[in-house]
């Protein structure tokens, strides 16, 4: 377990897929090892575009961030995707920013194939991201418990 | 899956388990190693002890040797730069195989001058340092006679005297020498006392007659009240000096080659062969020279019967140990756990205080000047990973750094102050930005210009960026409200107001709000802006020139259009550039936008940097326009602020990489249709004409002659353009510290003023962030603004910069 996090203190590519990517396995294979795009995961649902912008710029200049909001209700719901003009500034940002706190939370970075429209949304049931709606815990910086669960903790 | 169970390490995010759920094949793979490079590899790191670990291996490479020789030589002499850190295991390995076998120690000899002779000829310095270490280490396990190795660093000297090459390459020569000399400096001592002696009386000779005028610039801080701020070679030369007076004896390095003294003895060694310097030439690069970073001494370190000490300054373990802490980072810089894993496991740390050592050397890289070798996050992200694997330790001495940079500030450069505000609040954002403020307080009475209170400022901003206001104004104490910025939100002057009055063009601007609500077109636009008078116009009724308040209504109110997010302010310029482009049509005009960014955006200069970068990107101003606003009257508010120089170097940033990308195009386009040229004298050859010829293809791209001339003509206005840039920052630069010491001087007062320091600091900071651009135009600066005529305090930096390279 351990070892499987230190693995991704580097920019080397982790072993998450995206299910609904649009395009062969090579292709997408190909799209992750020249992209200059990456995911970013686990952030509070208040952490807002400057300070990502503030914290990513420190790796290279950032093309733009794309925040990810709830399907539905069009507000943040934790991830957001950060475009560099260059590859090695991604891949600056995977090794030093991976892992590190934004937000007083631990920002998880991923390589992404790239943007494309419709992917700033979140994919759950409930217009958010799918693990808020596994989660057992309480996170107050995620909208408290998890969608699925939640409700039944409260009882 | 046990949904439950608690992950082992805390922090590690509760969305893995979902990310494991959905993966598909495993893409990490594991390459088989083969047995004798593990075995070298792992060569005095096994078991029992490091001698025997190295006989073992010393012994299962001998049988291999009638069979892998050609293998092990490659192997033994790739290690030597792979594995620095491990110099006398490989040195005592070579020792033992040469013993036993005298010819193989010779075609090694041979095999690693030839790699040696490379290192040099391309310039790879780094590596000739290690190799050079390593060859002089096997005159220690008798593998090479002292007398030729002394030969060798006779030929290095007889370079280093050479007054007709530049001064970095003779430093360099010498440095190897010296750096070898802890290792080698007693064997030889023995063997040759007379030579040795003559050597250290001609690197005396030399030391005496270097020229020193790099040092000002290259100095974390102005003065040496704390710590003497000294040159590289000056302090490895101390060193040594100092070495040689103690008996050439040392406590640091680990000498296997010792235990196995009996068989050694009896080995035949080698003579070096002829090695000659490779000349000269005018595109070799050779490494830059540096001031020894000191911030700790042993009074620093906890005392205590069994506290280790921290050796003093001129001690050549100091040296030894900083030299191997540097070694990891540049090898793990990229790998945090792994760096800091090997930084905290390093061998020697019983004998010294290891963790204010790897803190001390950390901050020395951060703080290099002119720049970093690595991003300033890298070692912050090292720093913060230290905190993590040594909680009891690391940040009591990252708190005892704090406080002692902070009263160090007053000499500071403000360059490294930048860089010290970055690592700062960037550290405190990933510890809940807990700082005890109030210990600073007395920096509150000081000069607000003064590094402390402005430091303080700096990292209250800083860290606003990286979270939200009122968590970082409710954190900081009340006293401190001074130094805590204004709300940052965007100032709009047509905004309706209180007092009944009306700016010109309030109307228009309203007009203009409606018009991009209704998506209006941009001619609809134009018409509502020409209506607004021009000032410049009517009193000589000459040609009309661009509208001030035209552009100012039209800026203002498009900024606040697009002032919710980065993404809006970014959209919001993308989208309405043709009419910027239609009103703003010379360099005044692009002063007036840039004077209305900061008129909405004063308060929030994370935005403001942000627009100005984008109005360079979709050409509504150019650089030689930001270049000459930072330097307006308006700005000298924030003319000591951070973030205003930070805007300068992005604006540098963007025409160099410009330039580069046209030369880089260029170079192509040329290198084409010099392909292509050949394959068609080849095809003519031939006679063949094969449609499909693979060749065929690229001749389809291959530029023609009159693109290739518009390239260059492109590349020749853009280097233009550079210039011109740098003409004008520097040219802003001389004339307003000219004026501030004529003021002073008429004043009676001095004019080593704070300002004075932080400005004279941004200058030194231009011609070091862009050091390699700025040296293709030196002669012309020369000639052109910094002249004989010039102050003194003004013209010692540019021949500080000149020396950097000399």
């Amino acid at each position: 377990m351990t070892k499987v996090f230190a693995e991704r203190m580097n920019a080397k590519l982790s072993d998450y897929r995206d299910q609904l990517f649009k395009g062969s396995e090579t292709e997408r294979e190909r799209k992750l090892v020249t992209s200059s795009t990456l995911y970013i995961g686990n952030l509070s649902f208040y952490t807002r575009e400057y300070q990502i912008h503030e914290l990513f710029s420190k790796c290279g200049d950032v093309r733009r961030v794309i925040m990810g909001l709830d399907r539905f209700k069009k507000t943040p719901c934790g991830f957001c995707f950060v475009e560099y003009y260059h590859r090695e500034d991604a891949e600056n940002a995977m090794r030093f920013i991976n892992g590190t706190r934004l937000d007083d939370r631990v920002v998880r970075t991923d390589w992404d194939a790239g943007f494309e429209e419709g992917r700033q949304y979140g994919r759950g049931k409930t217009g958010g991201q799918v693990r808020d709606e596994f989660r057992k815990d309480y996170d107050s910086g995620r909208g408290g418990y998890g969608k699925m669960f939640g409700h039944v903790e409260l009882l | 899956m046990n949904r439950g169970r608690r992950r082992p390490y805390e922090d590690t995010e509760g969305g893995e388990r979902y990310f494991k759920r959905r993966r598909t094949t495993s893409h990490t793979e594991k390459k088989e190693e083969d047995p004798i490079k593990s075995q070298i590899l792992t060569a005095g790191e096994k078991t029992s002890s490091v001698e025997t670990s190295i006989e073992s291996v010393a012994k299962s490479l001998e049988s291999e040797l009638a069979t892998q020789k050609a293998k092990i030589l490659e192997l033994l002499v790739e290690v030597v730069t792979t594995h620095p850190e491990k110099c006398s295991v490989y040195s005592t390995l070579a020792g033992l195989l040469n013993a036993k076998n005298y010819n193989f120690g010779g075609e090694y000899v041979e095999t690693l001058v030839k790699t040696f002779k490379e290192h040099l000829k391309s310039g790879n310095w780094l590596h000739a340092q290690y190799t050079l270490r390593f060859i002089s280490d096997l005159v220690n396990s008798h593998v090479i006679s002292a007398t030729s190795l002394l030969q060798l660093y006779d030929t290095f000297m007889e370079g280093a005297v050479d007054s007709t090459v530049p001064q970095v390459r003779r430093d360099w020569l010498v440095f190897a020498i010296l750096n070898c000399l802890p290792w080698v400096g007693r064997e030889l001592y023995d063997k040759k006392e007379q030579t040795v002696e003559r050597l250290m009386m001609t690197i005396d000779n030399f030391m005496r007659k270097r020229k020193r005028t790099h040092v000002g610039m290259l100095r974390v801080w102005s003065n040496d009240d704390n710590h003497k701020q000294e040159e590289y070679l000056e302090c490895l030369w101390l060193q040594v000096e100092k070495l040689k007076l103690d008996g050439w004896i040392e406590k640091h390095i680990n000498r296997p080659y010792l235990a196995f003294d009996s068989v050694l003895c009896e080995a035949l060694q080698h003579n070096l062969p002829q090695i000659s310097l490779p000349p000269h030439h005018e595109n070799m690069l050779y490494p830059a020279p540096s001031v020894v970073y000191r911030m700790f001494d042993y009074t620093d370190c906890p005392e205590g019967p069994l506290a280790p000490v921290l050796p003093g300054t001129h001690s050549i373990e100091r040296y030894l140990i900083e030299q191997e802490l540097r070694d990891i980072l540049r090898k793990y810089h990229n790998e945090r756990r792994e760096c800091t894993s090997h930084l905290l496991e390093y061998q020697h740390n019983n004998r010294v205080p290891l963790e204010y050592m790897v803190v001390e050397v950390i901050f020395g890289e951060l703080f290099r000047l002119p720049t970093p070798e690595y991003l300033e996050i890298c070692y912050g992200s090292v720093l913060i990973e230290l905190c993590r694997k040594s909680p009891a330790i690391i940040p009591q001495v990252l708190a005892q750094t704090t406080e002692l940079l902070f009263e160090r500030l007053d000499t500071m450069h403000p360059a490294c102050i930048d860089r010290f505000a970055n690592w700062f609040s960037y550290h405190l954002s990933n510890f809940q930005f807990r700082w005890t403020w109030e210990d600073w307080s007395r920096a509150l009475e000081l000069d607000p210009d003064h590094p402390k209170p402005k430091f303080i400022a700096e990292v209250i901003l800083k860290c606003l960026r990286l979270s939200y206001y009122e968590r970082i104004a409710d954190s900081v104490p009340k006293t401190f409200e001074r130094l805590v910025p204004p709300t940052p939100e965007p100032i709009y002057k047509f905004a309706d107001r209180d007092d009944g009055k009306t700016e010109i063009g309030t109307l228009q601007s309203k007009q203009l709000q409606a018009a991009f609500r209704g998506k209006a077109a941009h001619e609809d636009m134009i018409v509502i802006l020409s209506e607004i008078p021009n000032p410049l116009e009517g009193d000589e009724g000459g040609p009309t020139s661009h509208n001030p308040i035209a552009i100012d209504v039209f800026a203002q109110t498009l900024f606040m259009l697009g002032s919710k997010s980065l993404t809006h302010a970014h959209a919001a310029i993308a989208k309405y550039q043709p009419v910027f482009k239609r009103i703003v049509e010379n360099e005044d005009a692009q002063l007036c936008v840039l004077k209305s960014a900061y008129s909405v955006w004063k308060n929030d200069t994370q935005m403001l940097s942000v627009v100005v970068d984008m109005l360079l990107k979709y050409q509504i101003v150019e650089c030689a326009a930001v270049a000459n606003w930072v330097f307006l009257k308006e700005m000298q508010p924030d003319f000591t602020r951070i973030y205003l120089w930070e805007i300068l170097h992005l604006t540098i940033r963007k025409m160099n990489k410009h330039v580069s990308r046209l030369s880089f195009d260029l170079n192509e386009a040329r290198e084409k249709v010099r392909k292509a040229e050949m394959n068609t004298s080849e095809s003519e050859d031939e006679d063949g004409d094969h449609a499909d010829n693979p060749k065929d293809k690229d001749n389809k791209d291959v530029p023609t002659e009159e693109q290739v001339d518009k390239m260059e003509e492109k590349l020749e206005a853009a280097q233009a353009d550079q210039k011109n840039l740098f003409l004008i920052v520097f040219q802003r630069f001389i004339m307003i510290l000219s004026e501030h010491i004529a003021r002073c001087d008429t004043d009676g007062k001095t004019f080593n003023t704070a300002w004075y320091r932080w400005t004279i600091g941004r200058l030194q900071q231009v011609f070091m962030q862009h050091a390699e651009q700025v040296a293709q135009y030196s002669s012309t600066l020369e000639t052109l603004l910094f002249t004989q005529d010039l102050d003194r305090n003004i013209l010692e930096i540019f021949h500080q910069f000149q020396a950097l390279r000399a």
